[in-house]
């Protein structure tokens, strides 16, 4: 038995134990429960959030041990350092804190994140000769630590904006809030469709001509929405829908991206509209229910300490030490790849949330659309720039 | 620019456009509507209620610019028009990265079509050096030197003239206040202790108290936005080639050549390029990564160097006597450093040259000789053994057929074309061959020799780029300069709480910069086993 599968099987059994812990998490809501009940639930849902937490580091150090170098070196080996970075400040701001309620969305959302970075290529890749430095252990680990504080913020935002808004009557803020839940659900369909179609080893091969008449291959994992456009259906029997995708996707891979996005945007509709007519209405007004009351000071103050003290940190290891290795590995500190940028995007966005927050007395509510916006540009950097624009980062 | 100034009931003279009284902290009427006061119970404490030049003076161009750049309403849309604008840049490839041999005119419109041309025609394509992307960075630079000189010197000035006797109304309107508590000596006692026990500074003046802690915390704002000055400046003396210098130079195997940006004076030989790439029978763990991609994964690129320095003047095209300064390996991530420069593995055309071609002449029988054709010296014929002798009558370093017939389309020998004529010497007859594509072909069809390729020797030709930043500490200093303030401002908290006596009773006002929440905390503690009643937060979240 090698590293790697004692490593896999780790990674299987912290999924099982963070949902277990959710399923505890939520034995602290409602009312009915008497408060002796749900202070011990709380007690078992963060005992078995550590047990996961302590699965997931031996899962994470065997697959160090595996390759010999540190896994951060790619989208997979990232998100899953990042995932677990965001259960262990988790873990310090309950104890800090001691508020359950975050735990409910904490480790959803760090579930997701861990199983969106499962669907990449999980085999142990050998280091490139950029990547063969000891700024990686330094540069990777503080950023991924750093953008897993700064989503706290959003988590607490989040948690601070299905109390607070107004659930009585349907308004921008109600709309927005579905949005962010519907992202959440149509992020588990991405991870569904394309986990059981992988396991079902589905592929349609599509064969397009470009203007200079060269022909390019496109794989298909999931069954074919949208074609590449101007392209041939290759293999038998596999499906397809007739509609090519438009004519300004020109790459050979933009039909396939396109048809991917479709199907995760279809599958969380569904999700959505599933759980919206269990209901009977807004899912952010069902948890608003659940959640009951919480001292709103309490999450706005998790909401800006995250920041306070995740933005320094992503200075450091985002800006000073990207900058440092960047100086040592081609002579330039700063050369304006996407990635870069973005990271220069995400840090100038959060001294904005500072300048408002400190300066102009964006409290409560402002600050947290402020956090949701926040994780959604740390998103963005990690998956966007990865996948869809090329860059010196592209390694996954 | 008037010099007025308000005289509180206190004594003390305040600036023209002071809110509340540096000294005692009595609003001054007329000036409130400034920080809002009029519409709050809580005073604005933000700025101390200390007189700032921008919300004082309106009236001249230059109040009113001062004005525009000190509001921090204007900084924070400078920064977000930086960043979607940034984030724009990003939609398609910088120039720099578009990696095609089409021109920027033509690139963006074939490879992203309308989207891509309309990319191009605002100039996004080379954003980042763009002069209003520029001119965006300065303006913020500019914003962050006025808003922080406006708020810091009258901020220094109120905090260095508080009085430890404040006015009533000034403690009864902070946000955390407890009124009307009867103390006796013991709790007062009790009280001081508990504050010097937290490390505030307890200060007295006529039965009135305030404690006060971490005032340097004011001062993070200004100490990190000094830090980004720095670096604002030292990106500026960067473009300057006294400060900065970037050259990229290809040098072959065996080859020396002069460093481009060190004025003649430095040389480079590459004497030897390696390459590695991973095998999965040697590392087992990546067998499964490595067989899932079509391409070999490259492991080591590195040049092994020796720097020279030249000991005379130079002529252009000759070496010139040269001194040995250093020599070592340049890899990815190790680059080589002499003198302030430093050589970073950049780029590399593997195996791109032919150095040494070599050649077998026989005849049916037996082997007549063989010679090498080395691509630097291209000589024009060869000797052999018995006297034979090989012309070369056309070289073609990079072989290409024009209607003209061929030709050669550089001087670099990536892809020889060699005609040879060697005379039989059986028949004496004139037999001639053409070298092409590691190939030889019979230019006739009664040739009677054979000539063919018994050994290829080819060569790497490594990209190095060299550069020179004196600008490097500066950007360094600008950076933890920052970091410094950032932890300095987030990380403490300036603290004050004052006890006011009044005829009957003690009224007790507490101010934090920040971190409510702890310093409920923490005032728990400082009243603990007093008669100090709970604290009431004016201003607390609903």
């Amino acid at each position: 038995m090698d590293f790697y599968t004692i490593s896999s099987w780790f990674l299987y059994a912290t999924f099982f134990i963070y949902l277990i812990a959710i399923a505890f998490f939520g034995m602290t809501l409602g009312n009915k429960r008497s408060e002796n009940n749900k202070s011990k639930s709380t007690k078992l849902a963060i005992s078995f959030t550590i047990i996961g937490f302590l699965s997931q580091l031996t899962s994470y150090i065997f697959r160090w041990l595996e390759a010999g170098h540190i896994p951060v070196s790619n989208l997979f080996e990232y998100i899953y350092f990042f995932g677990m970075m965001l259960i262990l400040s988790f873990i310090v701001i309950h104890f800090v804190y001691g508020i359950s309620t975050l735990g409910l969305i904490a480790l959803p959302v760090a579930i997701v994140i861990i199983g969106y970075g499962s669907v990449f290529p999980t085999e142990v890749q050998p280091l490139v000769p950029s990547l063969q430095s000891n700024w990686l252990y330094i540069h990777v680990t503080t950023v991924g630590l750093a953008q897993a504080i700064l989503s706290i913020s959003f988590i607490a935002g989040l948690l601070y904006l299905i109390v607070k808004v107004n659930q009585e009557k349907r308004s921008k803020e109600t709309t927005f809030l579905e949005l962010i839940i519907y992202g959440v659900l149509a992020t588990i369909g991405f991870i569904t469709i394309t986990t059981s179609f992988g396991l079902a080893d589905y592929e349609a091969t599509f064969v397009k001509t470009t203007e200079d008449g060269y022909e390019q291959e496109a794989n298909y994992e999931l069954p074919a929405l949208f074609a590449p456009h101007n392209s041939e259906l290759q293999s038998e029997g596999a499906f397809e829908s007739g509609i090519e995708a438009p004519g300004w996707m020109q790459g050979v891979d933009a039909g396939m991206k396109l048809n991917t996005l479709t199907w995760s945007l279809l599958v969380g509709l569904l999700l959505y509209g599933i759980i919206r007519l269990l209901l009977r209405k807004r899912i952010g007004a069902t948890l608003q229910d659940k959640f009951g009351k919480i001292n709103p000071d309490v999450v706005d103050d998790i909401m800006y300490r995250a920041i306070a003290i995740g933005f320094p940190l992503f200075t450091l290891g985002g800006l000073i030490f990207a900058a440092i290795w960047a100086q040592q590995a081609w002579g330039r500190f700063w050369g304006w790849d996407p990635k870069e940028v973005w990271a220069l995007v995400t840090w100038l966005f959060y001294a904005v949330f500072l300048h408002l927050r400190l300066t102009r007395g964006w409290h409560g509510k402002k600050s947290a659309w402020l956090a949701v916006i926040g994780f959604s540009l740390i998103m963005f950097n990690l998956i966007v720039i990865n996948l869809v624009i090329a860059g010196l980062h592209s390694y996954a | 620019m008037s010099n007025k100034t308000v005289k509180c009931e206190c004594g003390h003279v305040n600036h023209e456009g002071t809110v509340l009284c540096e000294a005692c902290g009595k609003p001054i009427s007329g000036n409130q509507h400034i920080d809002g006061n009029d519409q709050n119970d809580v005073l604005e404490m933000r700025y101390e209620g200390s007189a700032r030049r921008s919300k004082t003076y309106k009236r001249t161009i230059v109040d009113k610019t001062w004005g525009f750049f000190s509001s921090v309403k204007v900084g924070v849309w400078l920064i977000v028009i930086t960043l979607i604008a940034s984030s724009l840049g990003t939609i398609y490839p910088q120039e720099q990265f578009k990696n095609s041999p089409l021109p920027s005119s033509q690139f963006y419109e074939e490879e992203y079509g309308l989207t891509g041309k309309i990319f191009y025609q605002l100039g996004f394509h080379n954003m980042y050096d763009s002069w209003w992307y520029i001119v965006l960075v300065a303006l913020i630079g500019i914003s962050i030197i006025i808003a922080s000189i406006d708020r810091f010197v009258p901020l220094r000035r109120a905090l260095k003239n508080q009085s430890v006797k404040r006015n009533e109304i000034f403690v009864k309107r902070q946000r955390l206040v407890s009124e009307n508590n009867t103390l006796n000596d013991e709790d007062l006692t009790s009280l001081k202790e508990n504050l010097k026990k937290k490390r505030y500074k307890v200060s007295e003046e006529d039965g009135h108290i305030m404690a006060e802690k971490n005032r340097f915390s004011r001062w993070g704002p200004y100490v990190n936005h000094i830090g980004l000055i720095i670096i604002l400046l030292a990106a500026i003396f960067r473009m300057f080639d006294l400060m900065h210098t970037e050259e990229y130079v290809w040098v072959r195997e065996g080859e020396t050549r002069v460093l481009p940006n060190t004025n003649q004076e430095y040389y480079i030989e590459n004497t030897e390029f390696i390459y590695e790439e991973y095998d999965s029978n040697e590392e087992e763990q990546f067998r499964v990564a490595l067989e899932n991609v079509e391409n070999p994964v490259p492991k080591n690129f590195q040049t092994n160097a020796i720097i020279y320095r030249s000991t005379e003047d130079t002529i252009t095209g000759q070496l010139p006597d040269m001194e040995e300064v250093t020599r070592g390996q340049i890899r990815l991530n190790q680059p080589l450093t002499f003198d302030g420069f430093a050589l970073y593995q950049a780029g590399t055309q593997l195996e791109s040259e032919y150095r040494t071609i070599g050649f077998d002449l026989e005849n049916d029988e037996e082997t007549l000789g063989s010679f090498e054709f080395d691509t630097d010296e291209a000589p024009y014929s060869f000797e052999l053994e018995d006297g034979l002798e090989v012309e070369v009558d056309n070289y073609f370093p990079e072989l290409e057929f024009t209607d003209n017939g061929p030709s050669s389309f550089s001087k670099f020998p990536r892809n020889p074309g060699i005609i040879f004529s060697i005379e039989n010497p059986e028949t004496t007859n004139v037999e001639r061959f053409f070298y092409l594509q590691e190939d030889v072909i019979s230019l006739s069809d009664d040739n009677e020799l054979n000539l063919s390729v018994s050994d290829i020797d080819r060569r790497s030709a490594s990209g190095i780029s060299i550069t020179r930043d004196y600008t490097l500490p500066i950007f360094g200093l600008g950076a933890a300069i920052f970091m410094i303030g950032v932890v300095q401002g987030l990380y403490w908290y300036h603290r004050r709480i004052w006890i006011h006596p009044t005829e009957s009773s003690y009224h007790i006002g507490v101010h934090t910069n920040k971190n409510w929440f702890g310093m409920k905390k923490e005032l728990e503690e400082i009243t603990k086993d007093t008669n100090v009643q709970s604290f009431h937060d004016q201003q607390e979240l609903k």
